[in-house]
């Protein structure tokens, strides 16, 4: 068998649905959005990849440096803000972001 | 083109690129002290950006990622303005909570930087990464009441649902490019036109459902009134007027572009938004008693008519769109500012029931509030009821009578709250003596609702044609 655009194609929807999924039923712990956030990030990277090979177009192995970076800076920023809500509520369970309601 | 003139079109991109590196050096080495001198580069450099958008050429340069047309420029030009009066409105309001920090001022010409990008995007790469360039900083500026704990948790509800967004956008940006071959705007139509792909139908939708997110529009609205209850004002004000005008127009730009061709198909979505936008905003905004919430909710529904004149897919629809966007901005900076006006004992007021009898306290506060929420609730012959006449009178002229009609009950039914905010300030029972409030703060109310009524029908003769032309050459057509 040989592994043909389509499979990267079905492996990375996997993954993007899976850390879609790791957003809305993960109940305990914000660390885990920002874990399902880098895996949707890199689901779509391997999309781009593959397509770049598969169309002999570089653009899209450009984007895919231009996401890795983006995703470096959101982690950091994400970390950040997590940083000042442990801070302020000295816990980081997800039920506990709920402030403000309405 | 050679380089010397694509540099040129990117003018205002690079002053303030170059500017705010070497003011972000500057503040780190003479730290917080150093805060209004930095407030006040910024300031100067935003300025002149503007003065570089509002008269800058037309081109299309760097390979057909950066597109410097009418429409561009035009929106530049305002939000450049937007983000210096919040430099201005952010000094008083963080002074008054001795957090005057110097990092604010740099993130709100970061995020201007990002949001230029976005009206200038030619290609799918420069609107992911001026998407992400404002939104970054965005998060920030939503987080940066750090002590406080209403404060961090809308810095990370904007952020967890914002990477989602962006997240969505991306895989869409995939699938776009896989199925049309390319990038670039000009060469997904001409792929769109020669054969039609369902996988680029797919890639619309979440290209569009990550914009939705940007402006706020239902579905998508969930982190709209947390973010803005939570977040410090003067970054509010920015929320609501500078970045939603630049998604709004890249949104123009990729659907009258890249996918001009699929009009049937994103019309139907972007009618289903703009319809659900102004119900949720309508009913939602009905129960709310937080000030800011309450404006929230009528930013969703304020965003659901622009979808209503971008559905029309027409000159005309984005004609509507720069006018109402702009008329909407000023209103917003007003009632944000207005907001940051009020406060007692040392308190912001933030709860509808606390402007109880504000007219006996402070009148001239009280006119600007009114004036400007009848503006924003549309009351001929304020400058928010121009801006619906044009996004009405491109619905009709696209055909789209029945959601006309959905959005004129809406905003009856929104009108509620408004009247009710009037109603409060007016006739109901005082509560006590007002702080001093900060001079910047006050006199941009004054001056946006003297904007509303009734510079904006003098201003409009002068708007409408300048809006005009910018859309002659949109898409450098």
């Amino acid at each position: 068998m040989t592994i043909g655009l389509e499979h990267y194609l079905i492996v990375s929807a996997i993954l993007f649905t899976i850390g879609v999924f790791g957003i809305f039923m993960n109940r305990r712990n914000i660390i885990i959005i920002l874990m399902s956030i880098e895996l949707i990030l890199l689901a779509v990277n391997i999309n781009f990849v593959a397509f770049s090979t598969h169309l002999h177009n570089v653009q899209g192995q450009v984007m895919a440096m231009f996401v890795l970076t983006v995703a470096a800076a959101e982690a950091a920023v994400g970390l950040a803000i997590l940083v000042t809500f442990f801070r302020n509520r000295g816990d980081i369970e997800v039920d506990d972001a709920s402030m403000m309601k309405g | 083109m050679d380089l010397t003139s694509a540099l040129h079109l990117a003018l205002p991109e690079l002053i303030l690129a170059v500017s705010v590196l070497g003011i972000l050096v500057y503040g780190a080495l003479r730290g917080d002290k150093a805060a209004g001198s930095v407030a006040a580069l910024c300031g100067a450099a935003l300025i002149a950006a503007a003065f570089a958008a509002a008269f800058n050429g037309h081109g299309k340069v760097f390979n057909g990622s950066f597109i410097a047309d009418g429409v561009a420029n035009f929106a530049k030009t305002f939000i450049y303005i937007a983000s210096a009066l919040v430099v201005v409105l952010a000094r008083g309001y963080f002074e008054r909570q001795n957090n005057n920090r110097f990092e604010f001022p740099i993130l709100v010409t970061l995020s201007a930087i990002g949001m230029s990008m976005m009206v200038s995007a030619g290609d799918l790469i420069a609107l992911y990464i001026g998407l992400e360039l404002n939104s970054l900083a965005a998060y920030v500026m939503a987080a940066f009441r750090r002590d406080d704990a209403k404060g961090s948790e809308a810095g990370l509800k904007y952020f967890v649902l914002g990477s989602l967004s962006s997240g969505l956008l991306l895989y869409g940006i995939s699938l776009v490019y896989g199925f049309a071959g390319s990038m670039n705007f000009d060469a997904i139509a001409a792929s769109a036109q020669a054969n039609m792909q369902v996988g680029l139908i797919f890639g619309l939708v979440f290209v569009i459902a990550g914009l939705a997110f940007k402006v706020s529009a239902a579905p998508f609205h969930m982190w709209t009134p947390d973010v803005y209850e939570g977040a410090p004002t003067p970054v509010v004000a920015l929320f609501a007027g500078a970045p939603k005008f630049a998604a709004l127009v890249l949104l123009a730009r990729v659907l009258n572009d890249a996918f001009a061709g699929l009009h049937d198909q994103w019309a139907q979505v972007l009618l289903a938004i703009a319809t659900l936008s102004f119900l949720i905003g309508g009913l939602g905004g009905l129960m709310q008693k937080d000030f800011k919430r309450l404006l929230a909710y009528s930013s969703i529904a304020n965003m659901g008519y622009a979808m209503l004149a971008l559905a029309a897919g027409t000159d005309k629809g984005v004609m509507a769109l720069l006018l109402f966007s702009v008329l909407y901005m000023v209103d917003t900076l007003g009632l944000f500012s207005a907001q940051i006006a009020l406060s007692r004992k040392g308190i912001a007021v933030s709860k509808i029931d606390d402007l109880s009898g504000l007219s006996k306290v402070d009148m001239k506060l009280t006119i600007a509030i009114t004036v400007l929420a009848l503006s924003v609730l549309g009351m001929p012959p304020f400058s928010g009821f121009w801006g619906k006449f044009f996004v009405f009178g491109a619905a009709l002229e696209a055909g789209y009578w029945g959601f006309a009609v959905a959005g004129l009950v809406a905003s009856v039914i929104a009108a509620f709250y408004y009247l009710r905010i009037i109603k409060v300030m007016w006739f109901d029972g005082d509560k006590g003596e007002l702080d001093k409030a900060p001079f910047e703060a006050k006199w941009i109310a004054y001056a946006a609702a003297a904007f509303a009524f009734p510079i904006a029908a003098f201003a409009l003769s002068g708007l409408y044609p300048l809006a005009e032309t910018a859309v002659k050459s949109f898409g450098l057509n």
